[in-house]
């Protein structure tokens, strides 16, 4: 065995000294990864920067009828008493902090039952839970604006049955808050249940044992050995739910249209509506960057919230 | 372990088994209106099995859509787009990972930028930019913009990462020019990798919905979820087709994924967990 292998892990091997890795390369090759990296650089810079710049100098401009005027900080001014805009803020940040921490404690459970020794046929159900996130928005958003029509829909239908009466899933406000919550919730959990799963599966299970020769129940061994080992993923699906749940605009476009009465205009809806349908470019130039300030400032205080101790 | 505790493990693996099919519900719904009227959909009680009317449903689709117009352009879209993307994000993505040159942590920090910087705001010079390049209602406009996802980097330089330097170098001992390595070396072990990428970056033209929305305005370069939210919009909506057109979107995609939902999962998850 061990002769056999030899001669071949030589032949692999340069015969000369072998250069570590990192080492500058030869000559033919410095323009290489110049090269290789050139494509995704250049793209990047047409298709993202420079737009990124354009739009804050958009966001100081007020366009009427095709034509650009220059008005300094009047678009962030107007933002700041703008009624919408802080109803797509509320709004926005009602789903922040209901729904994302409600679907990341349903994750996390599914999560550590999908890791459970007891479970039978995991790969199936890891499976299942995952397909959600494989249907576009539009075609989930569809699916539920039927099931849940308030006098037509299955989901009333059934809650008749129980003696329940009708719900206005998405022309009450409330409840249409609760209906996207749900779609977002049923689109999204099981994708974050695989990635906290991941991290789960590297915790070593001598940490459970040795918990559980300490004494400690179900309950301790997931205070003191789940949720550290956790730490790091809850950590990405917690950024990644906030900047996804900030840009919200595909599920209340197709569901509820921002309404009824506003209920569920999300700031993506807001900046939509006001660049494609009243062509006031400075003013939803504004709003993104507004939202951009946002999304940097939660990321910042979610490291370091979440961040401190890994 | 579980021979210990049949009865827990039952109750777990049933509990779980009843959320699941709660989280079906959706899917079997889809089913079932797809092949119902519009007129049956909205019966009481409603539909619980699935209906014949699944052909009508997708002539009518034909006839107010022009649909198979649109499932061709979201197609084409979609694979010119894996293609491309897939080449861009491919070549930074070994680049970033088996060199080390000037600059390299500072343009590859730069093109992540892009996974926290939101979308929107790019979305209104953007759509100056096609109106000025006369772009508008053409599928570049489509593909373009997202050539270079700073996700489909990550994703292969992270793969890229796990390649032996040695391999490499054995194959510059062999004469080997710098492209032919990456194909003819760094490539075939790259396969699964490969698979992820592709099945994600057609996953995401192929659901995209807000940047055609907004660079498609004729009917006839529509893609599907272009068009099912037009459809969607009209007075008199026909719910049976537009299921049926949303099963059309949806079927194929669960499909593909089932087939190589292994890649695909490990792959995304590549990058989740080593940090």
């Amino acid at each position: 065995m061990t002769q056999a292998a030899a001669p071949a892990a030589g032949r692999s091997l340069p015969a000369g000294p072998a250069p570590a890795a990192g080492r500058p390369r030869r000559r033919r090759g410095r323009a290489a990864p110049y090269l290789f990296v050139l494509p995704a650089v250049l793209l990047f810079a047409v298709f993202k920067l420079y737009p990124i710049g354009w739009s804050f100098l958009l966001s100081l401009h007020r366009t009427v009828g095709g034509t650009e005027t220059f008005v300094g900080a009047d678009n962030y001014v107007r933002l700041a008493d703008d009624p919408l805009f802080w109803t797509a803020l509320r709004n926005t940040g009602v789903i922040l902090v209901v729904q994302v921490p409600l679907m990341l404690a349903l994750a996390t459970a599914l999560a550590v039952a999908l890791d459970s020794t007891l479970l039978r046929g995991r790969p199936v159900f890891r499976l299942g839970f995952f397909l959600p996130m494989v249907t576009g928005l539009v075609a989930y958003g569809i699916v539920f604006s039927v099931l849940l029509n308030k006098d037509y829909g299955l989901v009333n239908w059934l809650l008749g049955l129980l003696g329940a009466d009708p719900v206005p899933w998405l022309t009450d406000p409330l409840w249409a808050r609760i209906s996207l919550g749900l779609a977002l919730t049923w689109h999204y959990t099981g994708y974050n249940a695989v990635i906290l799963l991941a991290r789960l599966q590297t915790v070593p299970r001598e940490l459970y044992d040795a918990a559980a020769v300490d004494g400690a129940g179900a309950l301790g061994a997931f205070r003191h050995v789940t949720l550290p080992g956790l730490r790091p993923a809850l950590l990405l699906t917690t950024v990644l739910s906030t900047i996804g749940t900030l840009q919200l605009f595909d599920e209340p476009f197709v569901l509820t249209g921002g309404g009824p009465d506003n209920a569920t205009l999300t700031i993506g809806v807001y900046l939509y509506q006001n660049a494609f349908k009243y062509f006031d470019f400075g003013y939803a130039s504004a709003v993104a960057y507004a939202l951009t300030v946002l999304v940097g400032l939660l990321g910042l205080i979610q490291f370091r919230l979440l961040g401190e101790k890994t | 372990m579980t021979t210990r505790h049949p009865g827990r493990s039952i109750m777990l693996t049933s509990g779980l088994a009843l959320a699941l099919a709660a989280v079906a519900v959706p899917f079997y719904w889809l089913a079932v209106g797809a092949t119902h009227s519009s007129r049956e959909l909205f019966d009481s009680p409603p539909p619980l099995l699935p209906g014949g009317h699944l052909a009508e449903n997708l002539a009518t689709l034909q006839e107010t859509a022009d649909f198979g117009r649109v499932v061709l352009n979201s197609l084409g879209i979609a694979l010119v787009y894996t293609l491309l993307a897939g080449t861009v994000c491919t070549l930074a993505g070994y680049g970033f990972a088996t060199y080390r040159f000037r600059g390299r942590e500072a343009l590859f920090g730069l093109l992540m930028l892009g996974l926290v910087v939101p979308a929107q705001i790019t979305l209104v010079p953007l759509f100056k930019m096609m109106a000025e390049l006369q772009w508008l209602d053409t599928y570049q406009a489509v593909i373009a913009p997202n050539l270079a996802l700073p996700f489909g980097i990550f994703l292969m330089r992270q793969s890229m990462a796990a390649l032996p330097a040695e391999l490499l170098d054995s194959g510059r001992m062999d004469g080997c020019g710098e492209f032919r390595l990456l194909w003819r070396v760094a490539l075939p072990p790259m396969r699964p990798a490969l698979a992820a990428l592709a099945l994600f970056l057609f996953l995401y033209q192929w659901n995209d919905f807000i940047w055609p929305l907004i660079v498609l305005r004729d009917d006839s370069t529509f893609t599907i979820p272009v068009a099912l939210a037009s459809l969607q919009g009209l007075d008199e909506t026909d719910y049976g087709a537009i299921l049926a057109g949303t099963a059309v979107a949806a079927v194929p995609m669960a499909v593909v994924f089932l087939a190589l939902q292994r890649h695909f999962v490990s792959g995304l998850l590549a990058g989740a967990v080593k940090e």
